[in-house]
């Protein structure tokens, strides 16, 4: 990793002062909010000005970020353990260490914006309304899956919800044309379009910047920086890691995406932004703790200690669970009662992904094309295999 | 290409267009039929389409202020606006994935490649992004759009500017592919393209963009849809069967009036789809003809021909055949620019003919 972003990422002076809490501005009142002011500014680019330097929730906020960043880690770890076990098949890319990215932003969209992600996408497909089984039994291939089974790891969808893409990149032109339709049907919403460090350097992500500015877009693009592309370290891969300035003609902003309040504030303003000025695009600096796939240990470009190290300073889930157990918000008990619940939850959606059935074969012939000619027939893999499509 | 060579590419085949339109037209001419160019009948589906949906729009470069590269969309951002007709710069695979993603969000575009050479650019749009979509989310996310543009070769344009991609396409579940070859053919299917609910590919002829052809009144009218997946028997005949799409269709004809002499009566399929393909209809010319030649401009390996025998192999029409098919299409080079190559780089009505008269023992 380039020395400067993992620098940036663990603990330096400009992140760490940037976060950092000041003990005396954190209040807790009554016990039903939290509130701090970020030392900081965010990193801008093009922008005179950034969001606002107050985060806060209240308890029911903390609650409800702190229950899904724990279903999406313990989603990915029963995924892992899954694929361990071959129960999970092909790819499987697993989104731990990230989780505040998609809570965060979540929580600043309307129900009606639309986000597209690459193929790390189970946190995303859990928080655009996929149920954990919807997400676990697509990997297990079932036919409880949210595509069925049809589509496995990188290919899960829901209303607004576009994917789950394969392709490095293919899915921020994609993204951008979501926002054409919101705009050209006047509809007050956005597209978030999302990709990472390794997909920032594809050459259709910048045709799309381009376009979506001439136009003005309602598009959000959000390069999720966990620091490698496989295993090509930032550094190895990008002249330029100031991946919220190389939209050049696009205003941009570099925010902590393990601060799920700072994400959330973030998303807020650009949300805000994109629906009056057209794109913009925010750096999500983030960490993944497994390899990029399940195939890779991840331990040939980077070291355990630098896995550890974001783990105990950095984690997204136990920095605001101390966040808001210190503050008084929500007592320890509270938080280790979502902790059971979310592990005796996976228990049986797990047991389901397990057991559930996957589709009649018959079915691999439907769903090539939507509504096709009646008694419209489909090859199988030799001459005497013709079955009509649906 | 650059924009000069453009221009010139197009004025070009304009002056080629005047001086070949002799003997094309084989249909009976009602006096009181209209004529009408095959770029006009293509500009008229997309006028009517975006009159008649307001979630249909074109896309491409060049297609809104300079009236398109070929002219197919004169006037119709001067008529809708540039909401609804959008330059794109160059970038074909950014444009691409941006009328994929709003054809996922529910609008209808049609996406124009000035040619089709340039979506090898996109190509990865069109088969990962919007062909294999609605299989992927298992029927949750259709992909309503066009690709549209003129294919294959022009003429003096060269191997990059001259390739048929009629078997690069076809070969892709989830795309329907459209290859017209008249004018009412072009309206026809284009319109039934836009209105379709799945990605299709509509491969155009620049050459045939201004060969004009009779247009019935069924055919004038806004609602004239040409049912995809269908081919049409341009010329009924008894003893061969020649199948051809796009501007092959014409070479067919040209040989069939040919053999008309020798007391050979050919039925010219004009296959019009590509996928899904007529399969009936060409099993059921074969019952009638047993014998077949296959006429394309594209390369023969893997190409449509080859595609059209392996289905006869696997059918019962391989039991009515009294002779070997035999295949027409481009040699099987790039193009190459000089005039000579080319010409004998490309098929005519007399490579079907020899083909013909092989597969009826015909000296």
């Amino acid at each position: 990793m380039n020395k400067s972003l993992k620098n940036l990422i663990l603990n330096s002076d400009k992140f760490g002062q940037l976060l950092a809490i000041r003990p005396l501005s954190v209040s807790a009142k009554q016990n039903t909010t939290i509130s701090y002011t970020i030392d900081k500014s965010y990193d801008l680019h093009r922008l005179e000005q950034g969001p606002s330097l107050e985060v806060s929730c209240n308890k029911e906020e903390a609650l409800d970020f702190y229950r899904k960043m724990q279903y999406i880690r313990r989603l990915e770890t029963t995924s892992g353990n899954l694929y361990k076990d071959k129960q999970i098949r092909g790819f499987c890319h697993l989104y731990s260490g990230q989780e505040a990215v998609c809570v965060g932003m979540k929580a600043a969209l309307d129900q009606n914006d639309s986000v597209i992600t690459a193929y790390r996408a189970h946190g995303w497909t859990y928080i655009m309304g996929v149920s954990l089984l919807g997400v676990l039994a697509e990997l297990t291939g079932r036919r409880t899956g949210c595509a069925k089974g049809k589509g496995g790891s990188m290919h899960m969808y829901t209303k607004n919800f576009y994917g789950g893409n394969g392709i490095v990149g293919a899915q921020i032109p994609l993204g951008a044309g979501i926002a054409l339709k919101h705009k050209y049907m006047n509809e007050p919403n956005v597209c978030v379009a999302l990709y990472g460090d390794g997909a920032a350097n594809q050459g259709q992500v910048f045709e799309a910047y381009n376009m979506a500015k001439l136009w003005n877009l309602p598009v959000i693009f959000v390069c999720e920086n966990n620091g490698y592309a496989m295993g090509t370290s930032v550094n190895r891969g990008s002249a330029s890691a100031d991946f919220y300035t190389r939209g050049d003609f696009v205003p941009g902003m570099r925010v902590d995406g393990m601060d799920v309040l700072g994400v959330r504030e973030a998303t807020r303003f650009a949300r805000d932004f994109a629906l009056t000025n057209g794109p913009i695009l925010l750096e999500m600096v983030t960490y993944r703790y497994s390899g990029h796939s399940m195939s890779d240990p991840g331990t040939s470009y980077r070291n355990r200690e630098e896995v550890q190290e974001v783990r105990q300073k950095r984690d997204p889930i136990t920095t605001f669970s101390k966040r808001i157990t210190e503050a008084g918000l929500v007592t320890p008990e509270e938080l280790k009662e979502i902790d059971n619940g979310v592990r005796a939850e996976m228990q049986e959606v797990e047991r389901r992904a397990l057991t559930d059935p996957e589709l009649d074969v018959q079915e691999l012939y439907n769903d090539v094309y939507y509504q096709p000619e009646p008694g419209f027939k489909v090859r199988g893999c030799d001459n005497f295999t013709y079955e009509v499509s649906k | 290409m650059n924009i000069a060579a453009k221009k010139l590419f197009k004025s070009v085949n304009v002056l080629v267009f005047k001086s070949s339109k002799n003997g094309l037209h084989v249909t009976k001419v009602a006096p009181s039929t209209v004529q009408m160019t095959v770029r006009d009948a293509l500009n008229s589906a997309i006028d009517e389409e975006l009159a008649r949906d307001q979630k249909v729009i074109l896309i491409g470069e060049e297609v809104a202020k300079y009236d398109g590269a070929y002219k197919v969309s004169k006037g119709l951002f001067a008529k809708y606006g540039e909401t609804r007709v959008i330059d794109t710069p160059i970038s074909e695979m950014g444009f691409t994935g941006i009328a994929v993603g709003a054809a996922m969000a529910g609008l209808k575009p049609v996406c124009e490649f000035m040619t089709f050479n340039f979506s090898m650019q996109a190509i990865d749009q069109v088969v990962n992004s919007a062909a294999k979509t609605y299989y992927m989310s298992a029927g949750q996310v259709s992909v309503p759009i066009v690709f549209r543009g003129p294919n294959g070769s022009a003429l003096g344009v060269a191997a990059q500017h001259s390739q048929c991609f009629a078997a690069w396409y076809s070969h892709v579940p989830g795309l329907k592919v459209v290859s017209p070859y008249s004018s009412e053919d072009a309206k026809g299917l284009l319109k039934a393209a836009i209105r379709d609910p799945n990605p299709v590919v509509c491969l155009e002829n620049e050459i045939m963009y201004g060969v004009s052809f009779p247009m019935s009144q069924e055919a004038l009218s806004s609602d004239y849809v040409i049912p995809i997946g269908k081919a049409k028997i341009e010329r009924p005949g008894k003893h061969i069967t020649l199948i051809g799409h796009s501007r092959a269709v014409q070479f067919c004809l040209e040989a069939a009036a040919e053999m008309e002499k020798m007391g050979v009566e050919c039925e010219v399929l004009n296959l019009r789809t590509l996928r899904p393909l007529d399969e009936e209809a060409i099993i059921n010319s074969i019952k009638k003809t047993n014998h077949l030649v296959t006429v394309e401009q594209g390369w023969p390996q893997y190409g449509v021909g080859a595609e059209i025998i392996a289905k006869i192999m696997e059918s019962e029409a391989f039991n009515y055949l009294d002779a070997p098919i035999y295949r027409v299409s481009g040699a099987d080079v790039p193009l190459a620019y000089a005039k000579s190559l080319e010409s004998n780089s490309l098929p005519t009505a007399q490579n079907v003919i020899k083909s013909i008269k092989k597969s009826l023992n015909i000296n």
